[in-house]
């Protein structure tokens, strides 16, 4: 049994607080339990449980700190976890950025846990492979798909009587189709806390139209042009500058956010003018646990309004010493949009390029967040309102900061990941260069 | 068996439990330092096999491992993290109705392996009804009981945490003194006590150890808003602690700073990128165009890892990888042709899992296949692939190649990249006379922004240093520079490459691949290399 409830939680916590002889201790309790199963060529290659669960102890000694993790919970184990991280403690220098543990906290009711979800069978994920498999067979396909679910459960306990415990699941699908001579491929992914949501088959559907629309790719000269790109090409590009948030970093003068001559861009228009980015952990779309791993609360933050930053995160060190709130790293990303869907967008458009989604995706630049990638698995050229012919991929050199200024028209956002992003249009993204890849 | 009783079969951890790190006279690790008695995981591996067999598998392997980890982090003046983590389980691979089934478990009793063999065994009879392509296993023999151990001089889980945090902050002091406004440094030390067995009577007893040095050092310009950082030159290693003692054997004098082989000074390094940082803010923006470019082996390997490792993997080519990493350009008809020019005739790549000091040399592989050296290029020509035991068939061999790996105990084994170099040249050739010969050129040091498509042809990388080369000579810094090429124009591209005295190993501790998604640890060797007229553009962005 490697999930807790939180009664055992406790109790397993307590037992181990019980073996600390430092000054303060705090521990992370993780328990998680999962099955995969992943399919290629059209068969099943395959597929694994796997349960574990984490004890990660952290001690310290007046501003010294060591952390020490193990995987087993009999009584010898956890004083021998206490005490390696109490010696790493005693062996570390003095860290003056230590900030005491957080004391008793209140927490939003946030709802992640889906028994269904917790309760998939090795059978279920048979079941869901071969969905996914039938449509390509029938369709003269191959697909390459994965399916993985996971329950998990968390607690925190200190010697400052904080104790949050929380418990959630989810489910990822992604399929790839490519056509039996290599010249077409499409890709559909799914995310979800609860798995009813999911369906294999249709999903699968999406991947398999778009297989055989990307054959006989056109190439188009690199250059910019207008773009549409559906919500899985620019979340890992949103999700990205979003982690380049960080106030510190930005005080520093070593971040996007850094004003020349010193000060950041908080409160600046930095984005364009319909860009609204908020986080939620009780979002029902997308709902996450309510605490951070240092037990801080999540709650709801609006990170860019209407164009305009308006909150930048910080560590409680750094929140304490500029004498604001330490507001939490995002746990979840919720972009605004508007009612139109993705075909509503295609038709709106007279020429541009539609991109499936996006890859391998590097930074070239943390100065103005420069990225690379590749476009992937079903890029289009759109006329007239109408997606004409499949083109070939591009590479492209584009910064978030840029797109987000270039918007046209939002959609109405959906959710990649963990996160709700619309589909966008915009103008003047740049493609540097053409990939033959399929 | 519960896992008290197991301790009490342990003498070691019974016995460390008592003993403070203070007075071990071994550095300050105890607990788990001292493998488990090997008798103890036989009779566990046993059960497995006993109980994947009464199942119903035809074929079964399990492993049972301990995975350390100790990390250091450090900024400026300051530690800020300590940690130390262990995890102890078993995984269990079999073979029933044809197909592979896989479970894994931290309940490493004889009870709970039991139970895990059979769930493994279970699933892939669920699984079986929809194959369309049984396994076909590679036959390998038994080994009986063998062991081996990365050569190591110093185990870093040995070395007090006071020297560990020491040579951190005097990176850190190095750097600041040098001019740095900020600098980051980490250690991760790792080591995989692995024991693995197989229907085919093979006990394998491995203790694998690496380590991974890293810093970033940042200068800011606040009059300008800029800032620019250099990183380390330091690779991960396939070492102890020695690859830490800065040891004049491992440095080479190059054209403009020391660079670093066999051993690495990370102190030295901290305080030349500082002041390389700085002069990053003054150097000249390039101008886009064609480059012949000297490409220095803290830089090459990575390219080497992208273009070359990457799609010559099997699963790749056929598909099985097709929804992650993606497939390759290297298609079967290209290897079976025998005259696909991958590179110029100088280019040899080869494989090879017992490189001294690489980081995937280990003695056999997680399927229990004693490690090799094999050629992938041979003058140019694609002659061979990187495969597992159920894929070689299609390769038309008859024995594993020994470059199967799982990152943990509860992860499923599969093909994961050997170390692949690429060999120096037979002619002498040292650096400065590379660049002697070059008109207008780019020397790139270091890894920097790294990204290709998802067959392996159009690539697009940066570095940590760029200096431009006029008329044979090194003529100044440059900034806001990469290279983008395909994978085939850039090998057959390359021109010349400098001797034996110049290869050196770099390499990735996280390389990802796989569903869920695994890392491995993989060295590239290589000497400095010459590349012919690739396009090099401005990455110099206005927001």
């Amino acid at each position: 049994m490697t999930l807790f409830s939180e009664t055992d939680a406790r109790r397993l916590l307590e037992r181990m607080l019980a073996f600390s002889r430092a000054d303060s201790c705090e521990a992370r309790l993780t328990g998680r339990h999962g099955g995969n199963i992943r399919y290629a060529r059209n068969t099943v290659t395959t597929s694994g449980r796997v349960a574990n669960a984490t004890l990660s102890v952290v001690s310290t000694f007046g501003q010294r700190t060591g952390t020490a993790s193990i995987n087993e919970f009999d009584d010898e184990s956890l004083e021998r976890v206490v005490r390696r991280a109490e010696e790493l403690a005693r062996l570390a220098p003095e860290n003056p950025e230590f900030m005491p543990f957080l004391g008793p906290q209140t927490y939003l009711e946030t709802s992640p846990w889906a028994e269904a979800t917790a309760t998939i069978t090795p059978e279920f994920r048979a079941r869901a492979a071969a969905a996914g498999i039938a449509g390509a067979t029938s369709s003269g396909l191959a697909a390459a798909g994965f399916l993985q679910d996971n329950a998990s459960t968390r607690a925190l306990m200190n010697t400052n009587r904080l104790f949050a415990y929380s418990k959630s699941t989810g489910v990822n699908f992604s399929v790839t189709a490519r056509t039996a001579d290599g010249t077409g491929s499409g890709w559909v992914g799914r995310s979800y806390n609860d798995v009813s949501k999911l369906d294999v088959a249709a999903a699968s559907e999406i991947a398999l139209q778009k297989a055989i629309a990307s054959q006989n790719p056109v190439a188009l000269e690199p250059g910019q042009y207008t773009a549409i790109l559906e919500p899985d090409a620019s979340a890992p590009l949103i999700r990205n500058m979003l982690f380049n948030m960080d106030a510190r970093r930005a005080d520093e003068g070593r971040s996007f956010l850094s004003m020349p001559g010193g000060g950041t861009k908080l409160g600046e228009r930095v984005l364009g003018d319909g860009v609204t980015i908020s986080s939620d952990p009780t979002n029902p779309e997308v709902p996450t646990t309510a605490w951070a791993s240092d037990g801080r609360p999540l709650t709801p933050v609006t990170w860019v309004d209407n164009g305009v930053v308006t909150s930048l995160f910080y560590s409680r060190f750094w929140a304490q010493q500029q004498g604001v709130v330490a507001t939490v790293p995002p746990s979840n990303i919720i972009m605004s949009g508007g009612p139109d869907s993705l075909q509503d967008l295609i038709r709106g458009t007279d020429r541009g390029v539609l991109v499936t989604r996006t890859w391998y995706i590097r930074t070239v630049d943390p100065q103005t967040l420069l990225y690379t990638g590749l476009t992937r698995d079903g890029t289009f050229w759109v006329e007239g309102g109408e997606i004409r012919h499949a083109i070939k991929n591009f590479r492209f050199n584009e910064s978030p900061v840029a797109i987000l200024n270039n918007v046209d028209a939002l959609g109405r956002p959906v959710r990649t990941g963990g996160s709700l992003i619309p589909p966008m249009r915009v103008r003047n993204f740049t493609f540097s260069s053409l990939s033959d890849a399929v | 068996m519960q896992r008290r009783d197991f301790l009490q079969h342990s003498t070691f951890a019974v016995g460390a439990l008592s003993i403070p790190a203070w007075s071990n006279g071994v550095g300050d690790w105890f607990g788990a330092l001292t493998p488990i008695p090997t008798a103890d995981k036989k009779r566990l591996a046993d059960v497995a096999l006993d109980a994947a067999r009464s199942a119903g598998a035809r074929y079964a392997d399990v492993r049972i491992g301990r995975y350390l980890n100790e990390s250091l982090a450090a900024r400026e003046t300051k530690i800020q993290r300590i940690t130390s983590s262990e995890s102890f389980g078993a995984g269990i691979r079999v073979i029933a109705n044809g197909t592979w089934g896989f479970a894994a478990t931290n309940d490493v009793t004889e009870d709970g392996i039991a139970a895990t063999a059979r769930e493994a065994v279970a699933m892939a009879k669920a699984n079986a009804v929809l194959q369309t392509e049984p396994v076909t296993l590679a036959p390998q023999h038994g080994y009986g009981e063998v062991s081996w151990r990365t050569p190591i001089e110093i185990n870093s889980f040995e070395v007090p945490v006071s020297q560990k945090v020491d040579l951190l902050l005097e990176t850190n002091n190095a750097a600041l003194t040098a001019g740095a406004s900020f600098i980051n440094s980490a250690l991760y030390l790792v080591n995989e006590q692995k024991y693995f067995a197989s229907s085919e009577g093979s006990y394998i007893d491995q203790d694998v150890h690496r380590l991974r040095p890293a810093f970033t050092a940042t200068v800011v310009d606040p009059e300008s808003g800029k800032f620019a950082t250099r990183a380390s030159l330091g690779e991960p290693m396939g070492m102890g602690f020695e690859y830490l003692s800065g040891r004049a054997a491992g440095k080479i004098d190059g054209p403009v700073t020391t660079v670093y082989g066999r051993y690495y000074d990370m102190v030295e390094d901290a305080r030349s990128a500082a002041t390389q940082a700085r002069e990053k803010h003054a150097a000249k923006s390039v101008t886009a165009g064609a480059y012949d470019l000297v490409l220095d082996p803290n830089h090459l390997w990575l390219t080497i890892h992208e273009s070359v490792g990457h799609p010559l993997e099997l699963d790749r080519v056929l598909g099985y990888e097709a929804n992650y990493a993606g497939t390759s350009f290297a298609t079967l008809d290209k290897w079976e042709s025998k005259s696909f020019r991958y590179g110029s005739p100088i280019v040899n790549f080869v494989a090879d899992k017992t490189q001294p000091t690489s980081l995937a040399a280990v003695g056999y592989d997680d399927e229990g296949v004693q490690t090799k050296q094999w050629d992938l290029v041979r003058d140019g020509i694609l002659v061979n692939y990187q495969a597992t035991r159920d894929q070689v068939h299609i390769l038309g061999e008859t024995e594993g190649q020994g470059c199967s790996y799982a990152d943990n105990w509860s992860s499923i084994q599969f093909q994961r990249m050997p170390n692949v170099s690429l060999e120096p040249g037979k002619d002498p050739l040292a650096v400065r006379d590379m660049i002697a010969g070059v008109e207008k050129g780019i020397y790139i040091l270091g890894r920097g922004s790294y990204s290709i498509d998802q067959q392996r042809y159009n690539f697009q990388f940066g570095g940590q240093l760029f200096y431009e080369i006029t008329n044979g000579q090194i003529s100044g810094m440059l900034k806001d520079v990469a290279y983008q090429s395909n994978t085939q124009a850039f090998w057959n591209a390359c021109s010349q490459i400098c001797d034996q005295r110049d290869y050196r190993l770099g390499g990735s501790f996280f390389d990802g691949k796989g569903q869920p998604g695994q890392v491995s640890a993989v060295s590239h060797g290589t000497s400095t290399a010459r590349f012919d007229g690739v396009s090099v553009l401005n990455t110099a962005r206005k927001v």
